[in-house]
């Protein structure tokens, strides 16, 4: 173990205060701002809609079954992540740098803000609250795989898994390795299949079951 | 700062909860919380940001009515600016000639430093040696920006550290983290 050693649990460490304490708080500064025309409600509601309805993983999902299907493409994005997704329009807040790993049956990446919640906004929308949580944040660098066999994705030990701790400017997206089985699919289909979890690196891409069982 | 921020490798903090079918907010407070660009970290620190920039006052705050206009001159964000906002470009990256100290392939350990102020330096990384990856550039340095010091653009490199090197022997042979440094955190090895 590195750096500081406590005897007490540190369960709590992100909670913060409690959330009634919080709510009030954001409800009274929200209601303040407004009041005196420092904020445009409609303008936090567009802000929202936004990325409840709009920007989301399955922006990134296009990117990486273009990939799959385009390798003409997959070379663009590989050697200038940025202009390549700003092709399919993707481009904006926490997308300005982006950089994208391959993984490939030898090489398993997967990525991590360490020191906050660095995220690329335009092709996964915002974090889920497990990538902003302490749990995750703390062990993704120390015990890698130990993370990834609780997301279910077992890596065999030849598979040299990488953490991507984007601690700076750049962020991060994941290509998964296309799932066999999925010869025969459309750009469209296969975009289906990419799970924001994948983007992360912290799923596996799985090619649709059959039909028939159920 | 050695703060709780700086969360790599600490123990004790549980167990990761992925959460099937995540919606992007789970409550109409953390709707506002984003869309005020909020964190409950920084809830506090906008607080006071807001009084110390005089766009409301203590006395505002504790009575939680305005008891006067804004200050004249601010743009207020508008719902038809929101869609051009959020495609700005806000960009860390910066066109400076700046020589690079480092090639890919190097070899270099990060410093044992322990700033007071702000820096991207994580802990676990101080003192551990690593191989630059690839230089991704010049950008603004966060440490010296965030100190009010000017923008002091610096070379930004991925290093690969094995994990070996970080987390000693029972860590695994093969793995690798990889760590985004700006130049002054990095001497040669």
């Amino acid at each position: 173990m590195s750096g500081h050693h406590h005897d007490h649990d540190h369960d709590d460490v992100d909670a913060g205060p409690p959330l009634g304490d919080l709510q009030l708080r954001v409800r009274a500064l929200e209601s303040l701002l407004v009041d005196k025309g420092l904020v445009d409600p409609t303008a936090l509601d567009t802000l929202i809609d936004t990325y409840e309805t709009k920007v989301g993983p399955r922006n990134g999902a296009r990117v990486v079954a273009k990939a799959w299907i385009d390798p003409k493409y997959r070379q663009r994005l590989l050697e200038n992540a940025s202009t390549a997704i700003a092709e399919l329009g993707y481009i904006g807040r926490q997308g300005e740098d982006m950089v994208v790993l391959e993984n490939t049956p030898k090489v398993h990446n997967m990525v991590v803000c360490t020191l906050c919640s660095c995220y690329p906004w335009p092709v996964l929308g915002l974090p889920p609250v497990w990538y902003k949580a302490a749990p995750y944040r703390s062990r993704a660098v120390i015990d890698p795989r130990g993370v990834l066999k609780e997301f279910g994705v077992t890596v065999p030990d030849d598979v040299e898994v990488r953490v991507w701790d984007s601690t700076a400017e750049l962020r991060y997206l994941v290509l998964p390795e296309r799932p066999a089985g999925t010869e025969g699919l459309r750009e469209e289909q296969l975009a289906e299949l990419v799970t924001r979890d994948a983007m992360i690196g912290t799923g596996k891409v799985e090619a649709p079951r059959p039909k028939a069982k159920r | 700062m050695n703060g709780v921020h700086d969360m790599g490798g600490m123990h004790g903090l549980g167990p990761v909860e992925p959460e099937p079918n995540e919606p992007v907010f789970h409550h109409d407070w953390e709707r506002k919380v984003f869309a005020l660009n909020l964190d409950e970290h920084w809830l506090y620190g906008l607080e006071l940001l807001l009084v110390e920039k005089g766009l409301i006052t203590v006395e505002e705050m504790r009575s939680k009515r305005p008891a006067g206009p804004a200050p004249d001159g601010l743009r207020v964000l508008r719902p038809d600016d929101v869609p051009r906002r959020l495609r700005a470009i806000r960009a860390a990256r910066m066109d400076e000639d700046v020589p690079a100290k480092f090639k890919a392939g190097e070899g270099v350990v990060a410093r044992n430093i322990h700033p007071m102020g702000h820096t991207r330096l994580p802990r676990y990384a101080r003192g551990k040696r690593g191989v630059i990856d690839r230089d991704h550039g010049v950008f603004i340095y966060p440490d010296a920006h965030a100190a009010g010091l000017g923008k002091q653009p610096q070379h930004c490199y991925s290093v690969r550290f094995s994990a070996r090197e970080v987390w000693g022997a029972e860590a695994s042979s093969r793995d690798a983290i990889y760590i985004d440094l700006f130049e002054p955190y990095l001497d040669p090895a």
